[in-house]
């Protein structure tokens, strides 16, 4: 039996004609981030959907801690130690921050009283303690982010799955839900994260595993990625496999 | 079994499923165009019929000639309720465009009440009388020619989408809103044109029927239901799902109709709904609704 | 807002000794649509899940508990119970098809509808529930038989009730279940993946609402004597049931009773003014015009502007 946190085996998926994902496998060991990364469209949302279950697989098993998730609702994955958030936030609008954040609590504590006191720490952490009674559809996009990370942590997950966190964020922002994130790992959260910016990925991560059209193209610790003829073809087309390096 | 009446009740309802497709293609094209369920759809339709009664009666056009002044001036009702009220809640959640078309629903069924009381009524044509035999099968030369005008108003309606530039517009809206902003188009008059032509097009619908059925305020549900059956297996969207939807619905009615007490065909409607709704999801053709 | 609502209570507790029976007849019904729309609100306002055909619920509880008591001379007090469980099984099996199936906004509105339809043509083609005429119950203002000599005790009923639903709906709001009902009315998607079993409230929330509507259908049948199918599960009733709450704010707890104080008087008024004119079923008109002002003007309702605007003045 593996010491693995997550094991990925054999996924695939089709919609219609389109092979979305084929025979995905790789393993994460616990308290680590693994970036998972590939051109657009290679598949990686679909990945977390069929992780997390918002998409069932064709084939294959993702197991969490030596139990298998395939089957289980997205609620029930949740349940288990598994937190998403959505490439394209998806705030409660008419709730504040505080609710927002609530509902990821009343997972694990049912009363409110307790729920609300947890929401309020978590809120304190990802630095949105000013907007607390704000109403969430009338946050900035950056502010949003953190919101949406704030509800999938107070569910206490055991691993965090985020999906391109840092998109539409600028440097400064970046560079400050990076810290955040780091944060998050140190404290015992495993995360797999989807990110297109790859200075951000290569510093946040312990190992990358590469998707281009649905299947693994290569993995291991950022810097022998980096270079990986395959990688460097998938990104930029293989008239740049062989460029001198920079 | 009486092969006879089977025919009969085949071809009957294949004739009047002209009527059934211009009223669906009028219901899909809002929602395809929009994304807006036309809840009023059933009382334009009513509202439709009934100025062609008043044209008959009042004014002794013809509704087979009346039906271009229904459609006209329910194409102008259907532009209005788009620019006037649905374009403030484009963007709303659907909840809010729900309770609207409901509340217009509303105002539209129980304004034909007030207007023109609860008995049904029925318009007098020179064809209702007419009918032509073939064999043992008559033609109702009325829903013949009531098919006929569907079918070239569809065909129209057809011509215009793919042809002309408002059409194309309306499709480039349809497809993609954001992306036809950018390229220039005045999405909110093409969204209140697609409206006004939906509308039209049932107005239409209500005016080639008239002569052929008796009808009532009440019958705004009725018609209303029946149009989003045939949307819903045809395919939300779908203008060629809409038209086949309604050949086949109103033959699957008629031939109920041999088969079934008339009782019943109500009950036939809303557990045929209840099943489609279950068995869809994207119909024969549709796109699957956000 | 507590000393407020203290106040009102109080007032509408005596009340009844100072009005005229016509007057506390229009109270009766301002109660008792707002007990109907506070057991909407559970599914449709708070848990965002629009049904259009609560009236089939109404149906089937007066129709269960009236022949109950007329066949097997059961008492309304358990009978409404029956009738209330009942409902709830149709809710059940609604919510069960329309959450099993995905059918969301207008696909599920259209189901609620479809339904409420499909048992308003049962009843009118039934000859046990009477058909097209219906079924008359005998008055014989036999407390055991839920019907009352004194207009005033039916005041009071009407008012229990309104407390009663509302009193679950609070308790609702105060709990785990009103927040994650308040998430599901949001963005489902989202609240499923923070571990909300959705399919499992929206079930509750449904079973819920139709139980009360059921039970609420007793109230109507042993208050108004008579049921018609087209009356009883038909679109007007549905109608009246959700544009309470509409109008005075979904999802809030005070928005069924605001938006029935602000609507039963206004339906008064309109259908004694038009009934003169000959013009029946005018008001209906009205509910539709006020449907679409307040989804263009006010679409949290009555209560969150009024509710904003004192908050204003008190600070």
């Amino acid at each position: 039996m593996s010491a693995a946190l997550l094991a990925v085996r054999g996924l695939s998926k089709r919609f219609g004609g389109l092979q979305a994902i084929r025979d995905l496998s790789f393993d994460m060991a616990p308290g680590e981030v693994l970036g998972l990364i590939g051109p657009n469209g290679a598949g990686k949302t679909t990945a977390f959907n069929l992780i997390s279950g918002f998409l069932v697989p064709d084939e294959g098993d993702v197991v969490f801690d030596d139990r298998s998730l395939v089957g289980l609702k997205p609620h029930a994955v949740c349940q288990v130690g598994l937190a998403r958030t959505f490439q394209i936030v998806r705030p409660f609008p008419r709730l504040s921050v505080l609710d927002n954040v609530k509902i990821g609590a009343l997972g694990r504590r049912p009363a409110m009283a307790a729920a609300r006191e947890h929401a309020r720490a978590v809120i304190a952490r990802v630095g949105l303690e000013s907007k607390m009674l704000a109403a969430a559809g009338a946050l900035t996009l950056p502010e949003r982010k953190r919101l949406e990370l704030a509800r999938a942590l107070a569910t206490e997950p055991r691993l965090l799955l985020l999906d391109e966190v840092m998109a539409g964020l600028n440097p400064t922002e970046i560079v400050a839900i990076l810290g955040l994130i780091e944060g998050i790992n140190r404290s015992g959260v495993s995360i797999l994260l989807i990110e297109h910016n790859m200075r951000a990925v290569m510093s946040l991560s312990h190992r990358i595993v590469v998707i281009s059209f649905g299947e693994k193209i290569a993995e291991g610790p950022p810097a022998a990625v980096a270079n990986h003829p395959k990688v460097v073809e998938a990104y930029l087309g293989d008239a740049y496999v062989h460029a001198p390096q920079a | 079994m009486d092969l006879t009446l089977v025919v009969q009740g085949l071809l009957n309802g294949f004739l009047f499923g002209g009527v059934y497709s211009l009223m669906a293609v009028g219901l899909t094209l809002i929602f395809g165009v929009m994304r807006v369920v036309n809840f009023a759809h059933g009382d334009m339709m009513v509202w439709g019929m009934y100025l062609a009664w008043l044209a008959s009666t009042r004014l002794g056009v013809d509704p087979y000639l009346g039906f271009l002044g229904c459609a006209a001036a329910l194409f102008a009702l259907g532009f209005a309720t788009q620019r006037v009220l649905v374009n403030r809640i484009i963007d709303a959640p659907h909840e809010m465009q729900i309770l609207l078309m409901l509340g217009v629903a509303l105002v539209l069924e129980n304004a034909a009440l007030v207007a023109f009381g609860p008995d049904p009524v029925r318009v007098r044509s020179p064809l209702t009388a007419v009918t032509v035999w073939l064999g043992p099968i008559f033609v109702d030369v009325a829903r013949l020619v009531t098919f006929g005008v569907a079918i070239v108003l569809t065909l129209a309606l057809y011509l215009f989408l793919t042809k002309t530039d408002l059409g194309r517009s309306m499709r480039a809206a349809a497809d993609n809103s954001y992306g036809a902003l950018v390229i220039g188009t005045d999405v909110r008059r093409v969204y209140a044109v697609a409206f006004g032509i939906g509308a039209a097009c049932v107005g239409a619908a209500g005016a080639l029927v008239s002569p052929i059925l008796p009808f009532s305020p009440s019958g705004g549900l009725t018609a209303s239901v029946a149009a989003f059956n045939i949307v819903i297996i045809g395919g939300m969207g779908s203008l060629v799902g809409a038209f086949v939807g309604g050949l086949l619905v109103s033959v699957a009615e008629s031939l109920g109709a041999v088969f079934l007490a008339p009782s019943l065909k109500e009950l036939v409607s809303f557990s045929l709904l209840v099943l489609i709704l279950l068995l869809r999801p994207a119909g024969l053709f549709g796109k699957s609704a956000a | 807002m507590r000393v407020a609502c203290a106040l009102a209570l109080a007032a509408l507790l005596v009340l009844p000794l100072f009005l005229s029976s016509y007057a506390v007849t229009l109270f009766i019904f301002i109660f008792f649509y707002a007990y109907l729309g506070q057991a909407w609100n559970i599914v449709g306002g708070y848990a965002g899940q629009l049904s259009a055909g609560h009236a089939a619920f109404v149906g089937v509880g007066a129709y269960a508990s009236a022949m109950l008591s007329m066949h097997a001379g059961l008492t309304p007090w358990i009978g409404m119970f029956i009738g209330g469980a009942l409902s709830a099984c149709l809710g059940v099996v609604i919510g069960y098809l329309g959450f099993r199936f995905g059918l969301r906004g207008f696909y599920f509105v259209l189901l609620t509808v479809a339904f409420a339809e499909i048992c308003r043509i049962v009843a009118l083609n039934t000859e046990a529930t009477g058909g097209a005429q219906g079924l008359y119950i005998m008055f014989t203002g036999n407390p055991r038989q839920f019907q009352f000599q004194d207009n005033r005790v039916y005041y009071y009923v009407a008012l229990g009730l309104m407390l009663g639903a509302t009193g679950i709906a609070a308790w609702i709001e105060r709990h785990r279940f009103g927040a994650y009902l308040s998430a599901i009315r949001d963005d489902e998607a989202a609240a499923e993946a923070l571990g909300v079993d959705t399919f499992r409230y929206k079930m509750l929330a449904m079973t819920i609402s139709s139980f009360l509507t059921g039970v609420g259908g007793t109230f109507y049948a042993f208050y108004l004597f008579s049921l018609q199918p087209n009356a009883v599960f038909g679109i007007p009733l549905s109608v009246e049931i959700i544009i309470r709450p509409i109008v005075g704010g979904a999802g809030t707890l005070l928005g069924p009773i605001l938006g029935s104080f602000i609507l039963s008087p206004l339906a008064e008024v309109s259908r004694a003014y038009f009934q003169a004119g000959g013009w029946s079923g005018a008001h209906l008109i009205m509910y539709g015009g006020l449907l679409i002002a307040v989804v263009l003007f006010l679409p949290q309702g009555a209560y969150p502007f009024i509710a904003r605007h004192l908050r204003l003045g008190q600070r």
